[in-house]
C-alpha cells in the first residue's frame, strides 16, 4: 500500500497489523498442538494449549485498545477505515479459533480421563485437522499479503472441510450403531470433529474480510456466483 | 448521511471552464447540485473549489481579467448569462466566507442592511425578519438583548453565525459556504455544523472545507477537486467508505503528495 504522508500513522497500522499476525501465529500452533494431542493422546501437549489460552485473550485486548486508539485520533476513512474494521472482525474469528482448540485440548483430557476406547477413529479426524490448519495458516498468509485471490481459494477449499466433517460424522454414527457402549466416547469426538470445521469456518471469514479491504466488497453471506460478481 | 434521496437540482454546472487571465483555474467542470442537500468540495489548496463556488454567484465579476465559460443553471436560468442581475443573483446565491466579515454596525443593522437592499419593509415587519433570520442563524437567544451593539462586539463564532443570518435574511435559494469554521474553535465549529444541517430543510447548501471530517460529517454529497478537474463526485458515504478512483481515495486517506 501507498505510504501515508504522516508515517507515524504508517507505523501504527503496520504495529496492529504485525499483532494480527502474532495473534494468528499463536492460534495456528494452538490448534496444531490440539491436533497432535488428539492424534497421540497426550494430557501434556492438551495442557500447553489450554494454557496458551491467557496470552490468546491478552492479545486480543491488546488489538482492540490499540485499533481504538487509532480511530479515535486518525479519523480513518476508505482503505484505512476498512483495514481497521477488518482487524476488528479477523481479530475476533482468530480469538474464537483458539477457543475451538482449546475445546479440542479439553475433549482429549476428558477422553483420557474416562479411558475411552481407542478403537474409534480419531485418527481420522486428522485430514480434516489438518485441513482445517492449513487453512488458517493460508488465510494469516493471504491477511500479510492483502491477497485477494488466496482469500478466494479459501473460501472454495472449506467446503472440503465441511466435506469431510460430515463423512466423519456418518462414520461415528456406525460405530455407535454397531457398539452402544461406543456413544458416549463418539460423542466427545463429535465435539472434537465440530471444533476442527469451525476452525476451518474462522479461516473462511477471514478470507472474507480480506476481500472487503482490498476490494471494498462485503462477499459474508454471498454464493460463490456472488462473490465472484462482487469482485468483477 | 441519509439524505440522499435524488431531489431536484437547485444548480446545474455544464462544461464548466474559469480563467484568471491566462491561467485556466476551472477544466470543463459538470455537476448537479441537489436541492435541499449539502454538497462539500473537497481537495488540496489551489484545486478550484473555492473558484468554483466563486463562480456560483459571480462573485468573480468583482475582479478584472477573471472570465467563465459554458454554463450555471440556476433553476434552469444560466447566471453566467449576460443580462444577469448580480444584485439579483446574489440575494438568490448567499455566500458566507472563511473569516467573519460583520459589517461595523449594530447587530440589528447587519441583517437589516442587506434585506433594504431588496425589499421595503415596515419597522415592525423588519424587526421580525431580524429575529427570523437570527433564530434560523441559532444566535438569537445569545444576541437579542443587545441588538444595538457592535456586530464586531460578538465572539468569533457568534460573528459567523451573524454574518449566516445576514445571508438567510435575504430568503436566498443557495447559500454557499466557503471555509466557514477555519476560523472558529471546536464549539463554534459545531454550532455552525449544526445549523448547516438545520438550513439543508429550507435551503440549498453548497460547502468548501478543507476539513475532510467536516465534509464527511455535515454533507449529503462530496465532489473532490485536483487542479482545476472535479475528479469524483458522489454521495459522501460513498465518497469517504470506498471511493472510485484511487485520486481521491490517496486523498482521503492522507496519502496525497
Amino acid at each position: 500500500m501507498d505510504k501515508h504522508i504522516s508515517s507515524q500513522f504508517d507505523a501504527e497500522l503496520t504495529s496492529v497489523s504485525s499483532r494480527v499476525l502474532e495473534l494468528g501465529g499463536l492460534v495456528e500452533s494452538q490448534t496444531r498442538h490440539a491436533v497432535y494431542a488428539l492424534a497421540k493422546f497426550s494430557s501434556d501437549v492438551a495442557d500447553q494449549v489450554i494454557a496458551t489460552e491467557k496470552q490468546v485473550n491478552s492479545l486480543e485486548v491488546e488489538i482492540d485498545r490499540e485499533l481504538s486508539s487509532i480511530i479515535a485520533r486518525r479519523q480513518p476513512t476508505a482503505r484505512d477505515l476498512r483495514l481497521l474494521m477488518a482487524i476488528s472482525k479477523i481479530t475476533t474469528n482468530l480469538e474464537r479459533a483458539g477457543d475451538e482448540a482449546e475445546r479440542i485440548a479439553r475433549m482429549v483430557k476428558l477422553i483420557l480421563e474416562h479411558g475411552g476406547p481407542r478403537t474409534l477413529p480419531a485418527s481420522e479426524l486428522r485430514l480434516a485437522a489438518d485441513l482445517a490448519c492449513a487453512l488458517m495458516h493460508k488465510a494469516l498468509d493471504a491477511f500479510a499479503r492483502l491477497d485477494v485471490n488466496t482469500a478466494l481459494v479459501i473460501l472454495k477449499e472449506d467446503d472440503l472441510i465441511d466435506a469431510e466433517f460430515n463423512g466423519f460424522v456418518r462414520k461415528l454414527i456406525t460405530y455407535m450403531m454397531e457398539d452402544p457402549r461406543t456413544i458416549s466416547p463418539s460423542l466427545d469426538l463429535l465435539f472434537v470433529a465440530k471444533a476442527i470445521e469451525r476452525v476451518g469456518d474462522h479461516a473462511k471469514n477471514i478470507a472474507e474480510f480480506i476481500i472487503y479491504i482490498v476490494k471494498g466488497a462485503d462477499v459474508r453471506h454471498s454464493s460463490r456466483d456472488q462473490v465472484q460478481a462482487a469482485l468483477e | 448521511m441519509p439524505d440522499t434521496q435524488p431531489t431536484r437540482n437547485a444548480i446545474e454546472v455544464r462544461k464548466l471552464d474559469f480563467f484568471y487571465g491566462k491561467f485556466k483555474a476551472l477544466k470543463d467542470v459538470n455537476l448537479d447540485i441537489a436541492e435541499h442537500r449539502v454538497t462539500a468540495f473537497i481537495g488540496p489548496s489551489g484545486c478550484g473549489k473555492s473558484t468554483l463556488l466563486r463562480t456560483l454567484n459571480r462573485m468573480y465579476s468583482l475582479y478584472p481579467g477573471q472570465r467563465a465559460e459554458g454554463q450555471i443553471n440556476l433553476y434552469g436560468q444560466n447566471v453566467l448569462d449576460k443580462g444577469q442581475d448580480l444584485n439579483l443573483l446574489r440575494a438568490q446565491i448567499g455566500m458566507v466566507f472563511q473569516k467573519p466579515t460583520p459589517f461595523p454596525m449594530s447587530i440589528y443593522e447587519n441583517i437589516a442592511f442587506g434585506v433594504r437592499l431588496y425589499e421595503k419593509l415596515s419597522r415592525s415587519e423588519m424587526d421580525d425578519r431580524v429575529e427570523w433570520a437570527l433564530t434560523k442563524a441559532a444566535i438569537w437567544g445569545e444576541v437579542k438583548d443587545k441588538l444595538g451593539q457592535s456586530g464586531l462586539s460578538l465572539s468569533g463564532g457568534q460573528q459567523q453565525r451573524l454574518c449566516i443570518a445576514r445571508t438567510v435574511a435575504v430568503k436566498p435559494k443557495v447559500i454557499l459556504l466557503d471555509e466557514p469554521t477555519s476560523a472558529l474553535d471546536p464549539i463554534s465549529t459545531a454550532k455552525v455544523e449544526e445549523l448547516v444541517s438545520e438550513l439543508k430543510k429550507d435551503y440549498t447548501v453548497a460547502i468548501v472545507t478543507h476539513n475532510m471530517q467536516q465534509a464527511a460529517r455535515v454533507s449529503n454529497f462530496t465532489a473532490y477537486m485536483y487542479l482545476g478537474e472535479l475528479i469524483e463526485f458522489g454521495q459522501t458515504e460513498q465518497i469517504f467508505m470506498k471511493p472510485a478512483r484511487q485520486e481521491t481515495e490517496d486523498y482521503i486517506t492522507g496519502r496525497f503528495g
